[in-house]
């Protein structure tokens, strides 16, 4: 039995693998599987300061080896998950990811404050929802942005602060370094790659808002690219997501330098894919005579 | 007890039963017995990453009937699942269709809006059961509401068969002899059939379709649009259906 528990940023997980945020609510629905203690942790749907109705539907569609969506940041406001959510999902045993997206910078601080109040673990600042008209990605996309808003938020967050970023950029490894220089204390990627699909006989994108976040398997590789590039460029840790859907995956993510990982899309495929996934895990670093998952991070052996 | 779960279920059969459209049955002893009327399963398709949502048509004897339509790559590659092969399912999920004793219901299915309005009837008395379907070839489950004692009336679109003319049609007729109006079909259909029974004053339940991912409520992406006490909130497909108010129901929203 090997040992699956890892720590980003002085906060222990039980295993590698956190629900990636927009996949899994507030943990309520997954709760009735398994106990969510099963999981190293969850980052919770991106909040807004206010309630957000989100987008008309249709919100997904599917694509060749994974899906696109545009939910639009459907959620209650930050008050309403501090006061009915938190107390719930802080009884769960497993780390507590808040997730918050904003309209502006005053938005994502006054969130970080609130959020800072509470017993959440961490803070995972999403600059980089491609779904929304106003603020999400347009945060994300230069390294003067991101590190203008890591610095604002930084000043309010008294907790461990990942910043999560966007794969839409020409060069990741500097935006990674802007969020570093500027107080990230852990970056999380990749955000959902912008994609669109056509009804050809309608005519019509098949996604109400024409275009959505790309998720699944098919944008694995440009994950696993990307996350090697900022391992190569920064020192703080990488939790690793896009498309992980085997333990072969996750092994893989944290092998280009991902400390911990975070899974979605695979969830919609099959919900108990984590509690797989960590088996799985498990087996290998047995099979290999490694006792600890944090011995494989970054140890890929580059051409 | 979990409410759903993901469990393997034997395919036990899956015949073409009308132009286009499949009747499966899927035995698992211990999630078939769960599933309501008005309740869905979240089929695992090969090679797919969304699950496909299949409303429940029958449960009987740990056997669970699913009655869909080919539309598109995912319910074809289910069109060719073989008999013995292993089918992982997700249920049953959604809240289904609330029948009460001692009230006499119509229940109204429109094309594949059919089948979840079989496990329907069988939970009531002597229901009034309207089928209204495009063409004679999409004609479904006849015989089955027949043997569920059901009155049944059909409607062809272009007249091929049964009466020429839509349900509603026959529902305004018909609204007078019940107490309460169950439906699943096209939206255009929800919608004339909800107006219908506002203007007679009888409530309306409606099971909604969405393009759905997680199915269970998380995820979000199955959104409709609910005015509750005056206020217009977002409710999920999936989680807080598919069956819901009609007069609730924000059509467009």
């Amino acid at each position: 039995m090997a040992d699956l528990s890892v720590k980003v940023c002085g906060v222990e997980f039980n295993n590698p693998l956190i629900a990636a945020s927009g996949t899994f609510g507030f943990g309520m629905e997954f709760s009735e599987l398994y106990p969510l203690e099963k999981l190293g942790g969850i980052s919770c749907k991106g909040i807004t300061l206010t309630r957000r109705d989100g987008n008309p539907v249709p919100r997904v569609a599917e694509t060749p080896s994974g899906i696109l969506n545009a939910v639009g940041l459907q959620n209650p406001g930050v008050d309403v998950f501090i006061n009915e959510d938190l107390p719930w999902l802080k009884k769960q045993n497993t780390v507590i990811i808040a997730n918050i997206a904003g309209n502006t910078p005053e938005d994502y601080c006054a969130m970080a404050e609130k959020l800072s109040e509470t017993d959440v673990d961490m803070i995972e600042l999403n600059i980089s929802c491609p779904n929304v008209k106003s603020g999400g990605v347009q945060f994300g996309t230069s390294c003067e942005s991101v590190g203008a808003i890591t610095a604002a938020v930084k000043k309010y967050c008294k907790k461990p602060l990942i910043v999560k970023l966007s794969p839409n950029v020409t060069d990741i490894a500097s935006i990674a370094q802007s969020a570093e220089a500027n107080g990230a204390d852990a970056i999380s990627m990749i955000n959902t790659l912008t994609g669109m699909r056509i009804d050809i006989n309608s005519r019509r994108p098949i996604i109400r808002n024409n275009t959505g976040g790309m998720s699944g398997p098919a944008i694995f590789p440009v994950a696993v690219r990307m996350v090697w590039q900022v391992a190569n460029a920064v020192k703080i840790p990488i939790i690793g997501m896009g498309g992980i859907s085997s333990w072969q995956d996750a092994i893989e993510m944290m092998m280009a330098g991902a400390t911990a990982l975070q899974i979605g899309t695979v969830l919609f495929t099959d919900p108990y894919a984590p509690i797989k996934i960590a088996d799985g895990m498990n087996e290998w670093l047995d099979k290999n005579g490694i006792k600890s998952v944090t011995e494989i991070t970054g140890t890929v052996k580059p051409w | 007890m979990k409410k759903y779960d993901v469990q393997k279920f034997e395919l036990l059969s899956n015949e073409q039963i009308a132009d286009g459209i499949f009747d499966m049955r899927v035995k698992n002893d211990e999630l078939a017995p769960l599933a309501k009327c008005g309740q869905f399963a979240h089929v695992y398709v090969p090679s797919k990453t969304l699950r496909r949502p299949i409303s429940v048509c029958d449960s009987e004897n740990g056997v669970l009937r699913l009655v869909y339509q080919v539309k598109g790559e995912g319910t074809k590659i289910m069109s060719e699942m073989k008999k013995g092969e292993s089918v992982d399912i997700l249920a049953p999920l959604g809240n289904g269709f609330k029948i009460e004793k001692g009230k006499r219901y119509c229940l109204i299915g429109g094309g594949i809006g059919v089948p979840p309005m079989l496990y329907t009837a069988k939970q009531c008395e002597n229901p009034l059961v309207i089928t209204g379907f495009r063409n004679k070839d999409l004609i479904i489950l006849q015989d089955d509401f027949k043997n569920a004692g059901a009155e049944l009336v059909l409607t062809t679109d272009d007249g091929s068969a049964g009466i020429h003319g839509f349900v509603t049609d026959v529902l305004k007729e018909k609204i007078a002899e019940v107490d309460e109006v169950c439906a699943c079909g096209p939206t255009p259909m929800l919608k004339a059939i909800a107006a219908v029974c506002k203007e007679a004053g009888k409530p309306c339940q409606i099971s909604l379709e969405e393009r759905m991912a997680c199915g269970i409520g998380a995820c979000l992406v199955c959104a409709v649009k609910v005015r509750k006490n005056g206020e217009e909130i977002m409710q999920h497909v999936c989680k807080n259906g598919p069956v819901f108010n009609a007069e609730e129901v924000v059509f467009n929203g």
